[in-house]
């Protein structure tokens, strides 16, 4: 296909296409008929880190529609393999179907082969996924895990680009996050310096960044097993629920009563037995 | 097929504008790469390695969408492995270059990769072919790619001699990427550097603080 391309230097910031978009699917429907589909999106901030002995992955736990709050539990860390898992920020929908696509293959593979995983394999074939959609599947993905290779993180993004690094920090408040990483990583930390350096980068997102917040989760990967602790901190903000709604008799004052009798009418009547033996 | 067309790779993330180059010498290449990964203005990787083996003397060095290059350089090594063994010998770094140059042709609208193709076989020694975005094939002794080889082309054109060692190819290919990081926005972090022989590869990294330093306003 002969297309003349100009190419335009990559815009920072937000890309509104779809917006122009919406607004004429808007006019096309009419007045006040204009409910375009919010997706929910996690705006998240998510974190991985190599530690002596593993791996610790860190995520927070809200996930927006728009400006408000979907779900305030929301589990970014998804599980791929017993020892490999993986965070995911993005479009909500993407990356839950998407790991969990990979979760399926790779027991398949390990029920074929009688082999465990290994983490390079799951970031290949999510790799391999996410470049033949060409960008349309909306997830960014640390891939974290144990194998008998070592401790790995990989990073895979929506277009297919994969990197390996020792620390990484993804999503709406990876900025901040990687301000913390960057400042206090160290190779071969030991896990509990390791599982503080992952929550405090994630703090550092969900204090900066509006699309962040809520409850910090980690999960820690070693050759022995997971830890998944959810949540491994409480935000600090906590709202007073009551959840019982229920109200006595007499707390709504009756004013008046009226009653009004049903005119019915005997139809028809079948009677059929049924068999108690 | 183009109402949603998205131009590809330009808005990815982990568009990556470089500085690579590849030289050759009598006996083998170097071959030299920065290592810096934007997204916008963001630096998704400062330690990208954008040296890829596609054989055990062949390499390549890719520049442009990470994703694309990453996506070609595996079905290229895929398809050249399943050569030499079909030919129970080494691949040529010709026939490396030609595969890359098909798939680069064939897929030119949907993709975005400039790849210089490096390497030592033994019918002709060391060989630098270039693959730039559009898909063209040309062999040349020393090439540059990337964004940040606009501003080295001169620095290329007077330091360049035939004839060197591989010694004053890894200083030159070293000199070369440190002026490009320098002026370049879009290239930084360290540099890593391979020499490709017979005898095998070596590879080296030269760190930020340790880069050949030159004049600066």
């Amino acid at each position: 296909m002969a297309l003349s391309h100009v190419f335009e230097s990559p815009v920072p910031g937000f890309n509104f296409e779809n917006s122009t978009r919406n607004l004429l699917l808007e006019d096309a429907l009419g007045e006040g008929k204009s409910n375009a589909p919010k997706p929910l999106k996690t705006g998240t901030t998510i974190a991985g880190v190599v530690c002596k002995d593993g791996v610790v992955l860190g995520a927070d736990t809200r996930a927006t529609s728009s400006e408000v709050v979907a779900d305030k539990m929301c589990a970014k860390i998804h599980y791929i393999a017993p020892n490999i898992y993986c965070c995911g920020a993005g479009t909500a929908a993407d990356t839950e179907k998407t790991t969990e696509l990979l979760s399926s293959n790779l027991t398949i593979f390990s029920m074929n082969s009688g082999r465990n995983p290994r983490v390079v394999m799951a970031a290949n074939i999510l790799q391999n996924m996410l470049f033949r959609y060409h960008g349309a599947i909306g997830a960014n993905l640390i891939l974290g895990g144990v194998d008998c290779t070592g401790s790995h993180i990989y990073r895979v993004g929506p277009y297919g680009s994969m990197d390996k690094v020792p620390y990484l920090a993804m999503g709406s408040g990876d900025l901040a996050a990687m301000g913390v990483l960057e400042d206090r990583f160290k190779p071969r930390m030991e896990q509990e310096e390791a599982k503080t350096l992952v929550r405090d980068a994630i703090r550092a997102g969900i204090m900066s960044d509006l699309g962040s917040g809520n409850n910090i989760d980690i999960c820690v990967i070693t050759s022995k097993g997971v830890d998944y602790i959810r949540p491994y901190q409480e935000s600090e903000y906590k709202d007073n629920r009551q959840k019982k709604y229920k109200y006595k008799p007499g707390t709504t004052p009756v004013l008046c009563e009226k009653v009004v009798r049903l005119e019915l009418e005997l139809v028809h009547e079948t009677v059929q037995k049924m068999e108690t033996s | 097929s183009c109402d949603f067309y998205v131009s590809p790779a330009r808005r990815s993330s982990g568009f990556r504008a470089t500085t690579i180059m590849a030289v050759e010498f009598d006996g083998g290449v170097v071959i030299g790469a920065d290592s810096r990964t934007t997204t916008g203005a963001y630096i998704a990787n400062r330690v990208t390695d954008k040296l890829t083996p596609i054989h055990d003397r062949i390499f390549c060095c890719r520049s442009g969408s990470a994703a694309d290059t990453q996506a070609i350089a595996d079905a290229v090594s895929y398809q050249l492995g399943f050569h030499s063994i079909e030919l129970d010998e080494p691949p040529l770094v010709q026939t490396a270059a030609n595969l890359f140059k098909q798939m680069c042709y064939r897929y030119r609208e949907e993709l975005m990769a400039g790849i210089i193709v490096a390497g030592w076989d033994k019918r002709r020694g060391g060989q630098v072919y270039t693959v730039p975005m559009g898909g063209m094939l040309v062999r040349q002794p020393v090439s540059v790619g990337g964004s940040g080889s606009s501003y080295i082309y001169g620095f290329i054109d007077s330091k360049y001699k035939s004839g060197m060692t591989k010694e004053e190819c890894l200083r030159f290919t070293a000199d070369a990427l440190a002026l490009a990081m320098e002026r370049d926005g879009s290239s930084g972090g360290v540099v890593r550097l391979a020499a490709i022989t017979e005898s095998g590869l070596e590879r080296s990294v030269i760190l930020g603080n340790q880069l050949p330093t030159f004049f600066s306003a």
